[in-house]
């Protein structure tokens, strides 16, 4: 195999590189290229050094000072009528549910024009095969599982970029706000979404690259801007995101990606 | 789930307060463990412990004992703790330079450097110090993520649905957390090979 990534050694370390092949020819790798088991020694290093913090004991007497401050909390919490009905849902809340609610509607209407069949995502029109043609994989399946790997790239983009700026956005403010870290995170996704949007274009999937376009121009904003900012700026930031919905727009479209990435796609035949 | 725990959490649904008072006596410290090492602060994780225990004590009538008592517990400590990091504000920035007392701006000397061995003590105080600031570093889902998948062996599943992610966003955080920390401690991690591998070859004089 190739050199695995520095994220493939992380997850090789926790055990998490996929299944059971992955793991494998990852071993394979490491026990012949002595610069990846370099790298991997560093990694394990690194947590070792972090395995050093300790965490301070409270001793056993804690459980009761605990105790202390969290009973006389209990005779003063009686829960309203609203509280009893809807334990969970505060106004703010409800107003959140409400724009959601709209949003989806929105995309669901728009969905509904959109020709997710070029996506993979419809099944395949029956065809009449015999059963030696069944097994073998035919051009229109390749195009599917291609189809399929690219809607799953751009789910999982679509999410890395909804967490991105939802953590923006949710800075706290302050008399200087440091953006660096989301900003070299916006930075890797603008390169990533440009190639989508455009693999899109070219698939003939203009919802898609409607969103990505639309997610693409924040993107940019976010990694071409300045990495601090006092809180009036960071708040000009933040209402911008805010007024194009981009979060919400990113969330509703990577909610139908995932929906149709869960529907069976690929034929038997072609799945071993 | 543990037998103790099942009969409190029972007779403590049916509103006997001791019960629950002998819950928050059994898991207390385990809870403010996970605390510390998600908030990185004594008074936060305090703050967190308190919280997650009222939230358990006004939602026991939900809890079905699908699970045990304590992961639930965990859980919600998570919840509490995760909200309060993404209300603080961020640490970014600061240096990382710090001196082996624990204090910050000292940076490494190089006589530190030569004497090393014998200064074992403050030279892990000094990692110490390093390693809370690049656990800083963290955003909150990176720092969640990881120390749930690295202190509290928690599966990228698991993971991935308390904090909202599927399991390629997860596995994600957990990777930019561990790159952030291999790249803020650099210097030190191999500074901190070179030292036990001097420290064998002096014992083994």
């Amino acid at each position: 195999m190739n050199h695995p990534t520095e994220e493939e050694l992380v997850l090789y370390h926790y055990g998490d590189a996929g299944d059971g092949t992955g793991t494998a020819a990852i071993d394979e790798h490491l026990r012949a290229c002595q610069a990846c088991q370099a790298g991997l020694d560093e990694v394990r290093r690194t947590l070792a050094a972090v395995d050093q913090l300790p965490v301070p004991d409270r001793g056993d007497h804690y459980g009761a000072e605990v105790w202390a401050r969290i009973q006389p909390g209990f005779a003063r919490h009686s829960p309203t009528w609203r509280e009893r009905l809807f334990p969970t849902l505060t106004p703010q809340r409800l107003a959140w549910i409400g724009a959601a609610a709209a949003l989806f509607f929105a995309a669901f209407v728009a969905g509904s024009r959109v020709p997710w069949q070029r996506f993979g995502v419809a099944p395949a029109p029956p065809v009449a095969q015999t059963p030696a043609a069944a097994s073998q994989p035919t051009a229109a399946d390749r195009e599917r599982v291609q189809a399929n790997v690219l809607l799953m790239a751009v789910g999982d983009h679509l999410e890395r970029s909804q967490v991105t700026l939802s953590e923006l956005v949710n800075t706290p403010g302050g008399p200087e706000v440091d953006i660096s870290d989301e900003q070299q995170r916006a930075r890797d996704l603008v390169s990533e979404n440009r190639l989508y949007r455009q693999t899109a274009l070219r698939t003939g999937e203009p919802a898609v690259a409607s969103v990505l376009d639309d997610l693409e121009r924040v993107l940019v904003e976010v990694a071409n801007g300045p990495s601090t900012m006092n809180e009036a700026e960071f708040d000009q930031v933040r209402k911008r995101i805010d007024q194009q919905g981009i979060i919400f727009k990113v969330r509703v479209f990577g909610e139908r990606v995932r929906e149709a990435e869960s529907r069976p796609i690929v034929r038997a035949g072609i799945r071993g | 789930m543990d037998e103790n725990d099942a009969r409190d959490v029972a007779q403590a649904q049916a509103g006997d307060e001791a019960s629950f008072r002998r819950l928050v006596d059994r898991h207390s410290r385990g809870v403010f463990q996970l605390a510390f090492r998600l908030t990185g602060s004594e008074p936060d994780a305090d703050d967190v412990v308190q919280e997650a225990f009222l939230k358990a004590y006004r939602e026991l009538k939900r809890f079905e004992s699908r699970s045990s008592f304590r992961t639930w517990v965990h859980r919600i400590t998570v919840n509490c703790a995760y909200d309060l990091l993404r209300q603080r504000p961020r640490h970014r920035g600061e240096s990382l330079d710090v001196d082996p007392s624990g204090g910050q701006g000292g940076g490494i000397e190089p006589e530190a450097e030569a004497t090393a061995w014998p200064d074992r003590l403050a030279f892990g105080a000094e990692i110490q110090s390093r390693v809370r600031a690049a656990l800083d570093l963290l955003t909150p889902t990176e720092r969640t993520a990881f120390v749930l998948r690295h202190f509290e062996g928690r599966s990228l599943g698991e993971i991935g649905k308390a904090l909202g992610l599927r399991t390629g966003a997860t596995k994600h955080s957990i990777f930019r957390a561990v790159q952030k920390m291999r790249r803020a401690l650099a210097p030190i991690v191999g500074q901190s090979a070179e030292n036990t591998g001097r420290g064998l070859r002096q014992l083994q004089m």
